[in-house]
């Protein structure tokens, strides 16, 4: 509970992030700039988690571990995200995302 | 009576046609015709094993013979109403399964010697252990669908091998003729067997045949047309046994079915599947009597009667002697019918049933015989033709003579086999309808002359010269000829009536003189006319032919029914009826599904850009599909 700080400015933060991150994924052609915005619509949904935990319900902790949980999981999908256009790049020299749609053929 | 057994009279031809054409490409053809010969042989064996029992053991019962069955359900519809597949053992299917035995043995065996060195060796011998198998199946039949089934089954066998020559185009349009017409019949066996199915809620013979049963009765007030249904349906049965057997106005395909191999022509269109139709009938025959009081018996009657002369005067024109042989069988069949026709039910009253399953027993072995001396003469001159053959009797002695026995059978001279059936046959055409019978005796005349015609044409008649020196046929096809030259001679010495008869009690028959020296007064005075005008060369025939002019060519072009029917089937119905069908299904029907067809591709053509296989697209509606989603929900929460 931040003193001053109420519910509401947390949450259109968290909404203003999550848009972002999606306009992000939608218009960026870098996969690396994609998987940026990916990872910022995971934060502004544990943002969410934390904040709805810390203030609405503060006496239980499941939105915190969720939020652990969801960092987990970025990192291992962030790790193997990589290592895929890493073998991209090494492919093509690039990182466009134009470059996988070779790969239906 | 044990049954077990019966069932491998049918079986093993099936297990032969398999192993012969699954691996007619491995068997040599030497001994494919073994193999051919020994199923049938097994089968026969037992046929007449099976018979011997029947009819001297154990078939009777208080002096009637016993029908046994062994059948399981094979399609159930109701309680009542179910298809059943089995065996039926009474004294017309024993008799037949002797008849077809006997017959596809001989000719089993004459083949291996006829065939030799044809291409289809195999193939012949496995679409001849089909057809017996199929016939075996319909002999045997226990209801109205399984004879069915197995009669679709002779009419395929009949069409591969009258096709058997399958490059000649003759043989090709022929084997369909047969086929369309015999189908066209069966259809209205088939509807004639779904009535019955209806009304009486059984296709079990046992039962339609009960003369104490109360179904037939029970349903002879159901009237259409001034018929009772039953009736009715009993026509359409007969339409199928008529188209079978080869009976006016159906019987345009037996002659062109002679484009087949001979021994083909001996086996199915002259001993057996032809008498299916008579086999038909006779199987249904207290049905048949009981129905509207015989009235059905008089149409078969009258039918047979037609063809036994229509055909009899055809054959006298015909020059080609399978032809010739061809409108023989025709018009012997109408014989059977017509004595079928005009059969009553109790001991001496049934004779015509007796003399027409007699005459069919005798005329499967003189007229196979024909057929195998036929095919014989054939294979030594290699022709079909009358004007190539004369003064074979030099070459050919075994065939000669036994040509001769087998004329001189269906001649109906005493006392070879033909005699004592035909001279049952009028028995029951004289004690039953007159001019009926006068029709029967002027046959037995014409019978006579156009046998001897084509006897004396071939034997005697001029000394043709022929390039290769003619000479008498191998073993392999001389043995059956004696062996159905002695049947020919002894078959008529059969006590028939005691073992089959309408009731299945039997009866005594005794030789009537008057009637059987009319008979046979009409067919010596045929062979004397053949005689006088065939025996030596001379021009008495085309002098005779001459004056009968317009009567003469209308005979020999078999009175136009080929054309007429073309005309029919060409002009009226197929410009009239076929062609605006057609025009509708091209036009409408189909039109509206390419239609449909077309515009799918249209649209789709269309809206395929949609699918672009980036993930950002798809990102992107799936996103704002949410976002609209959202809002709708949030507009309505609102208010």
């Amino acid at each position: 509970m931040i003193p001053g700080v109420s519910i509401h400015e947390i949450l259109v933060l968290s909404s203003i992030l999550f848009f972002i991150g999606v306009y992000g994924f939608i218009t960026r052609k870098n996969l690396i700039s994609i998987l940026i915005s990916v990872e910022l619509i995971l934060n502004s949904t544990v943002i969410n988690f934390v904040v709805i935990n810390k203030y609405l319900f503060p006496d239980i902790l499941e939105g915190m571990i969720y939020g652990i949980f969801i960092i987990a999981v970025a990192a291992a999908e962030t790790a193997l995200a990589v290592a895929i256009i890493i073998n991209l790049y090494r492919k093509t020299s690039s990182v466009d995302i134009k470059e996988t749609e070779t790969m239906k053929y | 009576m044990n049954l077990n057994y019966i069932f491998l009279i049918p079986l093993i031809p099936l297990i032969v046609f398999l192993v012969l054409g699954i691996f007619s490409q491995k068997i040599k053809a030497g001994i494919s015709g073994y193999i051919g010969v020994l199923g049938i042989a097994i089968s026969t064996i037992l046929s007449y094993f099976a018979a011997w029992q029947y009819f001297m053991v154990e078939g009777k019962l208080n002096g009637v013979y016993q029908t046994f069955t062994e059948k399981t359900v094979w399609i159930h519809f109701t309680e009542s109403l179910h298809i059943d597949m089995g065996v039926l053992i009474d004294p017309i299917s024993v008799m037949m399964l002797v008849v077809v035995s006997t017959v596809s043995l001989m000719v089993n065996i004459y083949s291996r010697g006829y065939m030799k060195g044809d291409d289809g060796f195999t193939r012949f011998f496995a679409y001849l252990s089909l057809f017996t198998f199929s016939m075996y199946g319909l002999v045997l039949a226990t209801n109205l669908f399984q004879i069915y089934i197995f009669w679709e089954l002779v009419g395929v066998s009949s069409f591969l091998l009258i096709g058997y020559y399958y490059t000649k185009t003759s043989a090709i349009a022929a084997a369909k003729k047969a086929f369309i017409v015999t189908r066209f019949a069966d259809f209205g066996f088939l509807i004639g067997i779904f009535i019955i199915g209806y009304y009486t809620n059984t296709f079990d013979f046992q039962t339609l045949n009960d003369p104490e049963g109360s179904i037939l009765t029970s349903w002879a007030s159901t009237s259409f047309m001034g018929l009772s249904v039953l009736a009715w349906a009993l026509i359409l049965i007969f339409m199928g046994g008529a188209g079978k057997s080869a009976m006016f106005p159906l019987h345009i395909w037996l002659p062109d079915a002679m484009e087949g191999p001979t021994p083909v022509s001996a086996l199915i269109h002259a001993a057996t599947m032809v008498v299916a139709g008579v086999y038909l009938v006779a199987r249904l025959f207290p049905m048949f009597y009981i129905v509207e009081e015989g009235f059905v018996l008089h149409i078969v009657a009258y039918v047979g009667a037609f063809s036994a002369l229509f055909a009899a005067i055809i054959a006298i024109t015909q020059t080609d002697i399978k032809r010739v042989l061809a409108f023989s069988t025709m018009s012997q069949l109408g014989y059977m019918m017509m004595a079928l026709g005009l059969s009553g039910y109790d001991g001496h009253e049934g004779v015509g049933f007796m003399a027409s399953m007699f005459h069919l027993f005798t005329h499967a072995m003189f007229k196979a015989l024909l057929f195998l001396g036929a095919g014989s003469v054939i294979h030594a001159v290699h022709s079909n033709l009358l004007q190539d053959m004369g003064g074979l009797r030099k070459y050919m002695p075994v065939t000669n003579i036994t040509f001769l026995i087998a004329a001189l059978a269906i001649a109906g001279v005493p006392p070879l086999a033909g005699f004592w059936s035909k001279d049952e046959i009028l028995v029951a055409a004289y004690e039953n309808n007159q001019f009926l019978y006068l029709i029967g005796v002027f046959v037995a005349g014409l019978t006579a002359f156009y046998i001897f015609r084509i006897y004396f044409g071939i034997f005697w008649g001029k000394d043709t010269s022929y390039k290769h020196s003619p000479h008498e046929s191998p073993g392999s096809m001389v043995i059956p000829l004696v062996v159905l030259a002695v049947l020919s001679m002894v078959a008529g010495f059969v006590p028939f009536s005691e073992f089959i008869s309408a009731d299945k009690a039997g009866f005594d028959t005794h030789i009537n003189v008057p009637l059987a020296v009319i008979a046979t007064g009409a067919g010596a005075v045929g062979i004397l006319m053949a005689w006088i005008f065939y025996k030596k060369e001379n021009d008495l025939a085309s002098r005779f032919a001459n004056a009968f002019g317009v009567f003469y060519k209308c005979t020999s072009r078999k009175f136009y029914f080929d054309e007429i029917y073309l005309f029919m089937a060409r002009t009226i119905f197929f410009k009239n009826v076929a062609a605006p069908i057609a025009w509708f299904d091209k036009k409408f029907v189909d039109g509206t599904m390419e239609g449909i067809g077309n515009k799918t591709v249209v649209i789709s053509e269309k809206i395929k850009g949609i699918q672009s296989g980036k993930l950002q697209d798809y990102a992107f509606g799936l996103i704002a599909g949410f976002v609209v989603i959202a809002f709708m929900f949030i507009y309505l929460w609102t208010n």
